[in-house]
């Protein structure tokens, strides 16, 4: 009988992948500037922008900025990409997620473009966000934003991206 | 009318967390700035404002073009707005923007604009919109 490897207790495993998503979100300062936070479960991201006053662009009604909705938007797309390459290198061992939180970042995707639909006001709440990554070529990607704020299947606004994925080694 | 507008904009609260400013209003054109603000980067790698911030100033900008059009009820809000990326702006300069609306419906106005730095000859960003036509007080009701 052949002796297998115990597989890796379940904190260790917890802590590396949050440890690297930490890292990642800290080296954004945009992010922290907006307030964004991301829940993960598995690989799957759930991104959220608490309401904040600072986040109206509209005071009449109120509701929030169009730019902040998209800048929350762009963010969660860029989060997915690199979150996504840094998951399989992460779990492959190529990346350690000790050299991540002492400031060590592969380079973030660049974005090419970015379309948004805005499909209801945007109410004075937290607002979660998924994206999806429709297709990740070598070079490029492109990813569909969802976000809502009461209800999952009443969106407050999608949107699509395209973006240049940094040159990674063969 | 420039001074009302910059008091719109200063009533925007995420216009001014992000120190947005009106230059002005020419012939229907607006133009905006805002400065470098290192808690705004996006790519920490190089110390490039994130896609988010050019956008927000372009949506701006936009969306007052379409209410500073002569046959705007007053109110607007942004149907759809794309924003292509032609080269990151440059660390450390002003973003300005200029929007303008090329068409007006009685329920549309369609806008198009215009992002650079310093270098006024080489857009940063370009945007391409949608933004409701409607009078000021009519969307209250939920």
């Amino acid at each position: 009988m052949s002796q297998r490897t115990p597989p890796e207790p379940v904190q260790v495993i917890k802590q590396r992948r949050d440890t690297a998503l930490r890292a990642l979100l800290e080296s954004v300062p945009f992010i922290g500037f907006m307030g964004l936070q991301f829940d993960r479960r598995g690989d799957e991201l759930t991104a959220s922008m608490p309401y904040d006053e600072r986040l109206i662009g509209n005071p009449l009604l109120p509701a929030l900025h169009g730019g902040a909705t998209a800048g929350f938007l762009e963010a969660t797309a860029i989060v997915e990409l690199a979150w996504q390459a840094l998951w399989d290198d992460l779990e492959q061992g190529r990346i350690e997620a000790a050299a991540l939180a002492a400031g060590w970042m592969p380079q973030l995707p660049k974005t090419i473009d970015f379309t948004v639909d805005y499909l209801r006001s945007g109410l004075p709440r937290d607002v979660y966000a998924r994206a999806r990554v429709n297709r990740s070529g070598r070079r490029y990607a492109s990813v569909h934003v969802e976000a809502w704020q009461d209800n999952r299947s009443r969106l407050m606004a999608q949107a699509t991206g395209h973006f240049l994925m940094p040159e990674r080694p063969a | 009318m420039s001074h009302i507008a910059q008091q719109f904009i200063d009533a925007l609260p995420f216009a001014r967390a992000l120190s947005m400013r009106l230059d002005g209003v020419e012939d229907g054109r607006v133009l905006m700035s805002m400065p470098y603000d290192p808690r705004l980067v996006g790519d920490p790698a190089t110390g490039v404002l994130h896609g988010g911030v050019v956008f927000a100033l372009l949506d701006t900008a936009s969306g007052l073009a379409a209410t500073l059009h002569p046959a705007s009820g007053g109110g607007t809000a942004t149907i759809d707005l794309r924003v292509d990326h032609m080269r990151p702006a440059t660390p450390g300069q002003r973003i300005r923007a200029e929007a303008f609306c090329y068409n007006m419906t009685r329920s549309v106005a369609f806008i198009r604009a215009v992002a650079t730095d310093d270098d006024a000859s080489r857009p940063v960003a370009t945007a391409n919109g949608a933004f409701t036509n409607e009078s000021v007080r009519r969307r209250a009701a939920p």
